[in-house]
């Protein structure tokens, strides 16, 4: 045993657990001095890589933060947002209190509840910078991420909410409720698949699923250990039970990510696809990854919404250059392009009440794209389950169906 | 300079490495969490394995996986060796392939995929016309849960790279005469060439061969495209636990890499045991002295459609991914885009220059220095007569053999715990590590088997060992030389994993690049990112293959492959 205990006080000498006292912090409320210190910063932004869209978004942020405000932005592309969550982990276990490699972070759901939670972000901060004034606060729920409070420790730039995208040459008239769902699959088996959970869309369409089918909706927004989480969920798994087995390749493959399974709609392979973006399907069309004749609905009962942030990990070695562009985020003109379908066509976070007379103007002359449901059609955004439920579904799913045979 | 300073160097910049970042990723399987308050030895995170509902079938999968890629990959190259060396037949699928080596593994498995899904370019040419079909037919041809996609993936990539270090090792060898005798004795090509070349052959390039098994036992790229996900390889779950914001799972990944670390060792052991079995059939073979005319014409066919439809596969595919980077809106099943555009290359061109230029710093740095040590440890051993036992090798192949997935996380958090910042040393230094091994594998066996005599001959001419050296050795040695650079260089160029953990995410390569965007499945970008790392990796190998003609284009037996 003797060898054992020197390798473990070796491995506590080389990795403080304990985080030293942070330098000065910058102060948010005080903002002419943010922007004076972001001068000349170079902010890393750890975000999901996977879409050429968001990608040249960032890269134009980047170049209106420097014009601007002399800051650098480098988009550093992930596979997957938790590889950032991991690094900051990392360096928190390694005692790397600043100089951290991650500046901002496009984070939302779990990854902010265990970053939170861990103390592993900066702030709060989001409600000190200046364009938060013309944030919706009272008609879009940005204070909430997946339930748990933001208190300012992230700040918002995008709205999503599901909407189902369906190719209306090969099928008119897509079912608008899981069981209509179930019952077009039995009748069409192959026809339509998800993203295999763990990522975050396919897990979204289990909590879509539940939310439709368990007896007591409002059970789902406390943790789900307070909950009674067999009754809650046992006809979710019935209804998989029976829809599995008529998915694509009778459920034995998923694609792995919500541009694949657009993918698999472009080639013919499916016919509805689940999006978090009401915005994605005009967008595809415009760069010819989806055929024109691509519209997208939402279910009789209401869809999931939730909106995109940025975060600042205790660490970050920019945060004022990084404050510095989740304002810049929020402002008219970059909420505007992020809109447009031909860029982005991600909602809004902004109030139309607090912008200027011009700005309200060029919102309403956005042509939102021929797959994009108006307001009104889209419907209210109904809130996600707490974050805890997302874990337990995705564990349970991987338990039930991600090992098969 | 101390004899032993380089020797020494280069085992440092092997062991450390993987030691360290062994012990840092391995000790918390063995409950040695730097998180906690009281760290003691625990069993705990064994149990939690054992728990996984999908252990028992992502063990299979990563050893049927790497039994059958290696078997498949030094069958097809043994018999296309074997049925058509010397042939012209030979010389234009050598020419084909070896390019094929350097196409990152990542940019290859997405080529095949959209190749041969159901919807792929293979059903859309031969639909509806022959097929019949409108829509895609419902068959799970790729991440299959056997994984044969992910094998026949494997297979496709390593080929190239086995039939290159044999070619390499042929000059070295008297394999060639060997064959001859056979023929001579009224062996057909195949047959004597198995007989007699291969054993002599295959000693060469058994390193290579256990690479390649270490390798397709626990890949994490091809598997993610390729392979199955219900469940998942054992290295691809090993990268999603590791990966996992949840601290909680870091031990169960650290129990689960040592278990991977154990299939790669048990794997070796048995091939070894098999190499045993398969010379002990071979030698009574040739002993019974059946001639094996009948097998000769089947043979011959068989290597040659399977090496043929390997090169193949793997230039459709990338033909499919140039295809994608100018495609508008193709659907199925047309044959062919609707529209061509440059639309995708004029979006991504300005940002792929500069990433472009850091990949071509990184690995031209790291293959030189690779060069130069493994250079350097050959002469010391030639010269002090020093003989790198197999504790030694195994020591220079410890980086290939042990997968990255089982150390670069804990050598990352070493890193960060020394305050040593991340940025392009780090990762030069980390590319190193795997770069060493294979400039090795490709030099050592021809550096070895110069003609001793032509060095005892300049000595007693009165040259000095380093003039022996520089006017002697390294000259005779060009093309392996340019081989092994390029084999560095392509190495380098496909590194994902230590780019991406040592670079903190601050270095992006053309393959990080790629690799993020392959996680999205935008066809027009990956094929763009695809063939921009094709073409990185390429330009050594060209390199390789012309320097020596025009070198030495007045002397046959120099100018190599």
């Amino acid at each position: 045993m003797k060898p054992l205990r020197t390798l473990a006080a070796l491995l506590a000498l080389a990795l403080p657990a304990t985080t030293l006292p942070a330098m000065a912090e910058p102060d948010p409320a005080n903002w002419p001095e943010v922007l004076e210190a972001a001068h000349g910063q170079t902010v890393y932004w750890h975000a999901w890589g996977g879409s050429t869209t968001t990608n040249a978004f960032i890269a134009w942020v980047g170049d209106e933060v420097s014009e601007r405000h002399g800051v650098t932005l480098e988009h550093v592309k992930l596979a997957d947002t938790a590889d950032a969550v991991s690094r900051v982990l990392t360096e928190q276990q390694a005692g790397q209190s600043e100089g951290g490699a991650v500046d901002l972070i496009w984070i939302n759901g779990p990854n902010f509840a265990a970053m939170k939670r861990q103390g592993l972000l900066f702030g709060p901060f989001a409600e000190s910078l200046p364009s938060w004034a013309m944030v919706d606060t009272t008609g879009k729920d940005v204070q909430h991420d997946f339930t748990v409070p933001v208190e300012g420790y992230e700040s918002p730039w995008a709205m999503a909410q599901v909407v189902f995208i369906h190719d209306s040459a090969r099928l008119p008239e897509p079912p608008r409720s899981m069981p209509a769902l179930l019952e077009w699959s039995r009748a069409n088996p192959g026809r339509f698949t998800f993203p295999q959970p763990p990522d975050f869309l396919g897990t979204t369409f289990l909590k879509q699923a539940l939310v439709e089918l368990t007896p007591d909706a409002t059970a789902l927004s406390r943790p789900v250990e307070e909950a009674d989480y067999e009754a809650a969920t046992a006809p979710l798994w019935e209804f998989l039970d029976a829809l599995t087995p008529t998915l694509w390749r009778q459920g034995r493959a998923y694609p792995q990510t919500g541009p694949r399974q657009l993918q698999l709609i472009a080639d013919g392979e499916v016919d509805i696809a689940i999006s978090f973006s009401p915005g994605e399907a005009s967008t595809a069309i415009a760069n010819d990854q989806l055929p024109p004749s691509v519209r997208t609905y939402v279910l009789e009962g209401g869809t999931l919404g939730n909106a995109s942030f940025v975060a600042i990990p205790f660490n970050s070695s920019a945060k004022e250059g990084a404050m510095v562009v989740a304002n810049f985020l929020l402002s008219p003109q970059a909420q505007l392009r992020a809109q447009d379908p031909d860029v982005l066509g991600y909602g809004t976070v902004l109030s139309m009440e607090a912008l200027s007379e011009a700005d309200r103007a060029a919102f309403a002359a956005l042509d939102l794209g021929p797959a994009t449901l108006s307001p009104a059609d889209l419907g209210p955004a109904l809130p996600e389950p707490h974050p805890s439920w997302s874990t337990r579904l995705t564990a349970d799913w991987i338990t039930r169906y991600g090992i098969a045979e | 300079m101390p004899r032993l300073a380089l020797p020494a160097l280069t085992v440092a910049l092997l062991i450390l490495p993987v030691g360290l970042g062994l012990f840092f990723t391995l000790a918390p399987a063995l409950g040695f969490s730097p998180t906690e308050a009281s760290p003691g030895l625990s069993l705990a995170a064994f149990g939690d394995l054992l728990a996984w509902p999908g252990l028992p079938e992502a063990t299979r999968l990563s050893l049927s996986t790497g039994f059958a890629a290696t078997a498949g990959a030094l069958a097809i190259t043994a018999l296309i060796a074997a049925g058509w060396e010397g042939t012209r037949a030979f010389a234009l699928l050598q020419r084909l392939l070896s390019p094929l080596l350097s196409v990152p593994h990542a940019a290859a498995a997405f080529g095949l995929a959209f190749l041969l899904a159901p919807s792929g370019w293979l059903a859309r040419l031969l639909s509806p016309w022959l097929t019949g079909w409108t829509r895609p037919p419902d068959w799970l041809i790729l991440q299959d849960s056997a994984g044969l996609a992910l094998t026949a993936g494997l297979i496709a990539k390593e080929v190239p790279f086995l039939l290159l270090m044999l070619i390499a090792a042929r000059s070295q060898t008297r394999a060639t005469s060997l064959a001859r005798v056979a023929t001579t004795l009224g062996y057909p090509r195949t047959t004597g060439w198995l007989l007699a070349a291969f054993p002599a052959l295959y000693a060469q390039i058994r390193l290579p061969v256990y690479v390649v098994l270490a390798y397709s036992a626990s890949v994490v790229d091809v598997a993610m495209i390729l392979g199955p996900n219900t469940p998942p390889t054992l290295a691809v779950q090993i990268t999603r636990w590791m990966s996992a914001p949840d601290l909680t799972l870091r031990p169960l990944a650290s129990a689960a890499a040592l278990w991977q670390l154990a299939l790669v060792l048990a794997s070796l052991a048995v091939w070894r045991l098999a190499e045993a079995l398969a010379a002990r059939i071979g030698r009574a073979r040739a002993m019974s002295g059946h001639r094996g005319r009948v097998v000769e014409r089947p043979l011959r066919a068989l290597g040659l459609t399977l090496a043929t439809a390997t090169a193949l596969a793997v230039l459709a595919g990338l033909a499919a991914l140039a295809l994608w980077s100018v495609a508008g809106f193709w659907a199925f099943p047309e044959a062919w885009p609707d529209t061509l555009s440059l639309k995708t290359w004029m979006r991504h061109g300005p940002m792929m220059a500069p990433t472009a230029l850091t990949t071509l710093l990184i690995a031209a740095t790291a293959a030189l220095t690779a060069l130069a040590l493994a250079t350097g440890c050959l002469e010391a051993e030639a010269r002090h007569g020093l003989r790198i036992g197999p504790f030694g090798r195994l020591i220079l192949y410890l980086p290939l053999l042990i997968p990255q997935i089982a150390f670069l996380p804990g050598l990352q958090i070493l890193m960060l715990s020394l305050g040593l910042g991340e940025g392009l040393a780090p990762v030069i230094a980390a590319h190193l590590t795997f770069v060493i091994p294979y400039t090795f594998l490709a030099l050592s066996g021809p550096y070895h088997a110069v003609e001793p005599r032509f060095f005892t001959a300049a000595a007693s001419l009165g040259a000095s060992p380093s003039a022996r050296l520089w006017r002697l050795r390294l000259p005779l040695l060009l093309t392996p030389l340019l081989t092994a650079f390029a084999v560095g260089f392509a190495v380098s160029v496909g590194q994902y994993l230590p780019t991406l953990l040592l670079g903190g995410g601050r270095v992006s390569t053309l393959t990080t690049e790629a690799v993020a965007l392959t996680s999205g499945g935008d066809r027009r970008a990956i094929g763009a990112y695809g063939l921009a790392q094709t073409l990185a990796a390429l330009l050594p190998f060209a390199l390789a293959l012309a320097l020596p003609r025009l070198i030495y284009g007045n002397r046959r037996g120099m100018r190599g492959g």
